[in-house]
């Protein structure tokens, strides 16, 4: 364990901890943008920056593992005016169009020139513009709004393993883009946007839907596949507008396309909300217990006329463990045979 | 002629190919075999190649060496060849009109050569050349006779210093990698050289590529490491290919490979070529670039002495630092600190331009002072101009202002005036320099190289570069001075890595020295009448003759006059190119 004070506080944490991890135990706050609790430290944003005694240059706590002794100074009128400097300069470069923007209310950067008090602006000057707009199906790439905290490039190459984006250009001209700045062509899992901070990356199909005031989050586990993902339901008028999934769920947060974009069946017309039973050629609709009544007599007549080996259930990857359990035991006992299988088999 | 004493040593560096020294060498050829004595040349009139000596600008430079007799050519074209061969090498009567002159000797006599003192002597490209002029003893002697240990002691001992810019001692980084305990460690020769005008790596490797491998070898065994890289910018492809040439020519002599010498030492050497991005000479851009990422640099810690390339202890150590390091072992650690300051010892390869009369490579003692490398080894300004300041460190850099000149060229001098030895980059300024533009220029570079992960340096510069533009530009505000002041010493504090934290060093320096020239701006003036936008072109009645050179050279037609009588310039035309200027005869056209 290694002992060291932030802002004169002791505290004991195990070796290789970051100074920012410490001080969160702590509970003191330091503005961070570029960070993330999963992703490995990039220090790029340089807002985390923290004074250490005996070091003669700020070091940013994102990345400096705590060593014993060390005295560490969160907040001082020099780190401050430095922070400032750094969100004013990343605001003299930013659309700063919060007014119409999906992501405020819910955008750390918006956040952090409200506390810093960011009203003038010392910096002004040449803006990066994008003329054109990536042609992909589910994410919004806005890069005008992107501060190049580099945390959708580590997601995608860290947790994901695809690696469809990366920094490009040097100078101011930096940009994160797919290869030679083609359109984007992934699998779209959305972790990306996910981990944005700002509103650079979010879903194509949340656009004019509603940001997050007068939201209602509902939890919920995806029904897509036995895996159970935790999903949050972003709810305005009863309407599913945008689903997210938190950071301290057992999936950690990350999602997949159809988790994170493929809700839109929920209010589709052609949705089948009640059971249709065909009759004379035409589906009808009935009610459930009707249609569970027809479904048993029609086992029942087949096993008595044939044999209960006559008749075969295939379940779906899409239930729960639970529910593909209760499956089999109904096919074993319900019906009695063997012959029950799995579409992931396949 | 006794063709067996006579050597032939036509210099084929860059600056010398680029003169036509692939063609002088070629005229030599034909010439002496035109001459009938061709059958004698191979074997005993020995011609060949030599590196770079330094002074480029008067290449082709040739030596003919008759009987240990040297005289130096300059200026040499194949069609100049055959008199030195019928005069010279036949008749034994030396070429004098064409022979070099005080300037040449002058350029040379207050320099020390340690680092280059076999470049523009021996033949880069034939290892027996470095090995017949004790090359490789050096190696011979650690490997064979030294503990790592007592070799790195050696080096701390000799007080050398990283060349590559901050100037940390060399046998402490050794000393802290060596007794890292890990079983993978790794040796980097940093030859990324991306600071604009600099050019002493480049010449070391094209003039003399073993003294490096050689540095690099005592290095490896230093630490413990079998495995080296030389990371080097494409666009130097003829450093590229003699470095190549000398790693498999050591290879094959057994310096390299397995079981060096006949010990239990092996080692091997690999290039890896940059793409040419200034900041991939950041240490850890340049481990960054080697394992196939994006050249971006890392927070620090940790150091790459203790987690560097693939996460190992690597060394990392300028192309001049291991090229000291044969000839101090050669001739001892006492030697080479006799040369230098207290703390900063040996000697310095400069790249020296600008506006000096010889500009070119040079190395120095350390200390020496900055007056005598203008005026004794450059021959001062030219033109008979005033010198105004020396810029060193290049962008990272600062000036130093002529009232200044006596300032000692090392590591702390340089840092206390405010500037720094950086790379080895050293422009001349006068009087017709603007220093805001001067500052604009490197500026520039910066922010174009910067890597682009943190924002200070990715934006902060870009609105450096804007002030000052708009300064440049008679469109100052009031304020603008100070704000530079204050956002440079952000950048400086914020930033991520030696790109950002110096960057704003040539603006601070010249604010700091020349804050004058910057209110100037402010009032709409460019006192070196260099800022474009700032200037007006007149044309001087007393002088003007009206032979209408203006007139006709004058692209937008903004001259008017009949010939014999005044000639005007109608400043809502003119386009402020300077045409007018460059052809009026009789300095009648004035600027300010
Ligand atoms: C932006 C930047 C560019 C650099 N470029 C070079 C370079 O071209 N060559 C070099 O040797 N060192 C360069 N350095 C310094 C290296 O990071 C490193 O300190 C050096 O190679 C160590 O070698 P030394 O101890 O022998 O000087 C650069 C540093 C920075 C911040
Ligand atoms: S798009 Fe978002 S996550 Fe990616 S670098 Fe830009 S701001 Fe960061
Ligand atoms: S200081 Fe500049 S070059 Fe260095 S990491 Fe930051 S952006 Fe990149």
């Amino acid at each position: 364990m290694i002992k060291l004070t932030i802002n004169g506080k002791t505290i004991e944490v195990a070796e290789g901890t970051t100074v920012l991890d410490a001080a969160k135990m702590l509970n003191i706050e330091i503005p961070t943008l570029c960070h993330h609790p999963k992703l490995t430290p990039f220090g790029g944003c340089r807002l985390c920056i923290v004074e250490v005694k005996g070091v003669p240059r700020p070091l940013t706590s994102c990345t400096t593992p705590v060593s014993e002794g060390m005295e560490v100074t969160t907040s001082t009128p020099a780190l401050e005016g430095l922070r400032k400097t750094v969100l004013e300069l990343i605001l003299s470069d930013h659309p700063n169009d919060c007014m119409v923007c999906e992501k405020a209310g819910d955008c750390t950067l918006q956040e952090l020139a409200y506390f810093y008090g960011i009203r003038e602006n010392r910096f002004g000057g040449e803006r990066r513009i994008y003329g054109k707009k990536d042609g992909n199906p589910f994410i919004e790439r806005d890069m005008e709004k992107c501060i190049l905290c580099g945390r959708c490039v580590k997601v995608c190459d860290e947790v994901q393993g695809v690696g469809a984006i990366d920094f490009a250009y040097r100078g101011f001209k930096s940009k994160i883009c797919p290869t030679f700045e083609k359109d984007l062509d992934c699998e779209f899992c959305g972790q990306c946007v996910a981990v944005c901070p700002t509103g650079a990356l979010t879903g194509k199909m949340w656009q004019l839907r509603g940001r997050q005031k007068d939201i209602k989050e509902i939890d919920t586990t995806c029904s897509y596949c036995g895996t159970g993902c935790n999903l949050t339901l972003h709810v305005r008028q009863n309407e599913v507008v945008r689903v997210t999934s938190k950071e301290d769920t057992w999936n950690e947060g990350w999602l997949c396309v159809k988790g994170r974009f493929g809700y839109s069946f929920i209010n589709s017309p052609d949705r089948l909300k009640k059971p249709l039973i065909k009759r004379n050629g035409k589906f009808e609709e009935a009610s459930w217990n009707e249609a569970l009544d027809y479904i048993s007599a029609k086992l029942r007549e087949i096993k008595e006329k044939h044999g209960p080996d006559s008749i075969a259930g295939l379940s779906s990857a899409r239930c729960t463990n639970e529910e593909n359990y209760l499956f089999q035991k109904f096919m074993r006992t319900g019906i009695g045979t063997n012959n029950v299988d799995h579409c992931a088999r396949l | 002629m006794k063709a067996n004493n006579t050597v032939i040593k036509v210099c084929m560096g860059t600056g010398g190919i680029a003169a036509g020294g692939s063609e002088v060498i070629d005229a030599f050829r034909t010439e002496l075999n035109t001459a009938g004595i061709a059958a004698t040349v191979e074997k005993n009139c020995l011609m060949h190649k030599v590196g770079c000596r330094g002074l480029c600008a008067k290449d082709v430079l040739v030596d003919v060496i008759i009987n240990k007799e040297k005289t130096t050519y300059q200026y040499i074209k194949p069609e100049m060849v055959s008199r030195i061969v019928k005069e010279h090498i036949i008749e034994n009567n030396p070429v004098i009109d064409w022979a070099v002159g005080d300037d040449y000797h002058n350029f040379h006599k207050k320099q020390l050569k340690v680092v280059l003192s076999d470049c523009g002597s021996i033949d880069p490209e034939d290892i027996d050349a470095y090995i017949n002029g004790k090359g490789y003893e050096a190696a011979r002697k650690v490997l064979t006779t030294l503990k790592p240990e007592e070799a790195i002691e050696e080096i701390k001992a000799s007080g050398l210093r990283g060349r590559g810019g901050a100037g940390f001692p060399t046998g402490v980084k050794w000393e802290v990698a060596r007794k890292q305990n890990s079983k993978q460690k790794y040796i980097i020769c940093n030859a990324d050289e991306g600071d604009p005008g600099a050019f002493m790596d480049r010449s070391v490797i094209e003039g003399n590529p073993h003294a490096v491998i050689e540095g690099m070898i005592i290095g490896a065994y230093a630490i413990g490491s079998d495995k080296g890289y030389v990371y080097i910018r494409a666009e130097y492809p003829l450093a590229v290919e003699r470095l190549r040439k000398a790693l498999s020519d050591a290879k094959t002599k057994g310096f390299l490979g397995k079981d060096i010498l006949g010990t239990k030492f092996s080692f091997d050497i690999k290039v890896k070529l940059g793409a040419g991005a200034f900041v991939c000479g950041e240490e850890t851009a340049l481990i960054a670039s080697i394992e196939g990422q994006r050249g971006m640099p890392r927070a620090k810690p940790p150091f790459p002495v203790y987690s560097g390339l693939w996460g190992q202890p690597t060394v990392i150590n300028n192309v001049e630092t291991f090229a000291n390091v044969p000839y101090i072992i050669r001739n001892g650690a006492k030697w080479f600190s006799s040369f230098g300051t207290e703390k900063s010892k040996g000697t310095k390869v400069f790249a020296l331009t600008g506006k000096i009369k010889n500009s070119g490579l040079i190395e120095v003692p350390m200390g020496i002072p900055l007056r005598e490398i203008i005026y004794d080894i450059g021959g001062g300004i030219e033109g008979g101009k005033l010198l105004k300041a020396v810029q060193t460190g290049g962008p990272s850099g600062g000036c130093i202002p002529a009232d200044m000149l006596d300032t000692p060229v090392d590591f702390e001098s340089l840092a206390k005036a405010g500037s720094i030895v950086g790379s080895g980059g050293m422009v001349v300024l006068d009087e017709d320099n603007c220093m805001v533009n001067m500052a604009q220029y490197f500026l520039q570079f910066t922010q174009m190289e910067s890597c682009g992960k943190c924002v200070p340096c990715r934006i902060g510069t870009k609105r450096l570069l804007e002030i000052l533009d708009r300064i440049t530009k008679g469109k100052g505000k009031e304020g603008d001075i100070e704000l530079l002041e204050k956002l440079s010493a952000d950048i400086k504090a914020a930033s991520l890595c030696g790109l950002g934290q110096t960057a704003p060093n040539p603006i601070l320096s010249t604010i700091k020295y020349f804050r004058n020239e910057y209110e100037a701006h402010l009032k709409g003036k460019c006192p070196a009448a260099v800022c474009k936008e700032l200037l007006t072109y007149y044309i001087l009645e007393e002088f003007c003759k009206g032979c209408g050179a203006c007139l006709r050279a004058c692209p937008s037609k903004a001259i008017t006059g009949e010939k014999k009588k005044l000639h005007k310039i109608d400043p809502a035309v003119c386009i402020k190119c300077g045409a007018c200027f460059d052809v009026c005869k009789f300095k009648a056209v004035k600027k300010e």
